[in-house]
């Protein structure tokens, strides 16, 4: 599965919101981290606002702020904002029959297994995923 | 099979006062006296009464398991509020001995206090003890409350995956005729 890179910056940005939930973050401070311009980033944050994830305090100190539950948020339930994930195969020719139907049968196999995954993954669970990575690479590096 | 995902916050926890202090959760071995409270505590979850089918998951898990079997209860106030069933399998599906999960339940109204993930530490120590290095699982793939809960607990995508054949009823002929059939 080939995610957008909106559906990207999306992901990561949540991650960031949910790590720090008692902080403003302004958009500036993740675009510059993730190279990505305020502008883009804001289209982004703005159906992250509209989902109810975070929301957008104006003015000093302003920023936005995560306001799901992280326990409970996973990462299909912010990647369905920016995906169509009921992709179909281009219309089969005349003869492609039962060709066709076994085809759509492995993609709809390979298709579940994505979903059951991305459904089970929350944000939570991948940012104690980050946490033990990061551990593990000090460790590493110390 | 039903589970609670991650314990309370830490910061909740210290701030509880001493009276108020959560009551001291016990994971140990299954007796016969905790059997009724299990039948229950999955009669309430999946709505279906098994008295003899876990009598029988006791005899072979309880009574002649604690070798490479487990059958564990979660005990708090002096009721069982969960259970886990395991144990550990060898070189089956061509691979070396491995610990399989394969029953855990933890009654509603005590989810979301660590039961699960205490019960899921046992098993896996136990399984350690007998120098098994992997613990194995299925569910549900729509189940995503479950999935989540083991997620949550470090598992993932191990190197086998399921495969089913639906097998039709008897007298539909060959595996797969039960498809053509209904179309």
């Amino acid at each position: 599965m080939k995610l957008q890179k909106n559906t990207v910056l999306a992901l990561y940005s949540v991650l960031e919101f949910a790590a720090r939930p008692d902080e403003h973050i302004p958009a500036g401070e993740i675009a510059e981290k993730y190279g990505e311009s305020v502008h883009h980033l804001a289209k982004v944050l703005s159906e992250l606002v509209r989902a109810r994830i975070v929301a957008s305090v104006r003015g000093v100190g302003g920023g936005y702020r995560f306001i799901g539950n992280a326990r409970r948020l996973t990462l299909l339930n912010v990647i369905v904002l920016f995906e169509d994930l009921a992709q179909e195969l281009p219309e089969p020719p005349p003869q492609a029959g039962a060709t066709h139907e076994a085809l759509v049968r492995v993609l709809g196999e390979i298709d579940r297994i994505a979903l059951a995954t991305l459904g089970s993954v929350t944000i939570a669970t991948l940012l104690k995923d980050i946490g033990r990575a990061g551990g593990a690479a000090g460790k590493a590096a110390g | 099979m039903t589970i609670e995902p991650q314990r309370a916050p830490e910061r909740v926890r210290k701030t509880a006062a001493p009276a108020a202090a959560a009551p001291v959760l016990h994971i140990r071995t299954v007796k016969a006296a905790d059997l009724p409270a299990v039948v229950a505590l999955d009669a309430t979850v999946t709505g279906l009464h098994k008295a003899a089918y876990w009598q029988r998951v006791y005899r072979r898990y309880g009574v002649n398991g604690q070798g490479q079997r487990h059958f564990l209860v979660a005990e708090r106030d002096g009721r069982v509020c969960g259970f886990v069933i395991g144990e550990v399998r060898d070189w089956e599906f061509g691979a070396p001995p491995c610990g399989w999960l394969f029953a855990m339940d933890v009654m509603p109204s005590a989810r979301q206090s660590g039961v699960g993930g205490r019960l899921l530490a046992e098993l896996a120590q136990r399984f350690r003890r007998e120098g098994v290095r992997v613990l194995r699982t299925m569910t549900a793939s729509d189940n995503s409350l479950i999935q989540s809960f083991f997620r949550s607990q470090g598992m993932r995508a191990g190197h086998l995956l399921p495969l089913e054949l639906d097998l039709g009823s008897e007298g539909e002929g060959q595996p797969g005729a039960a498809r053509k059939a209904r179309r």
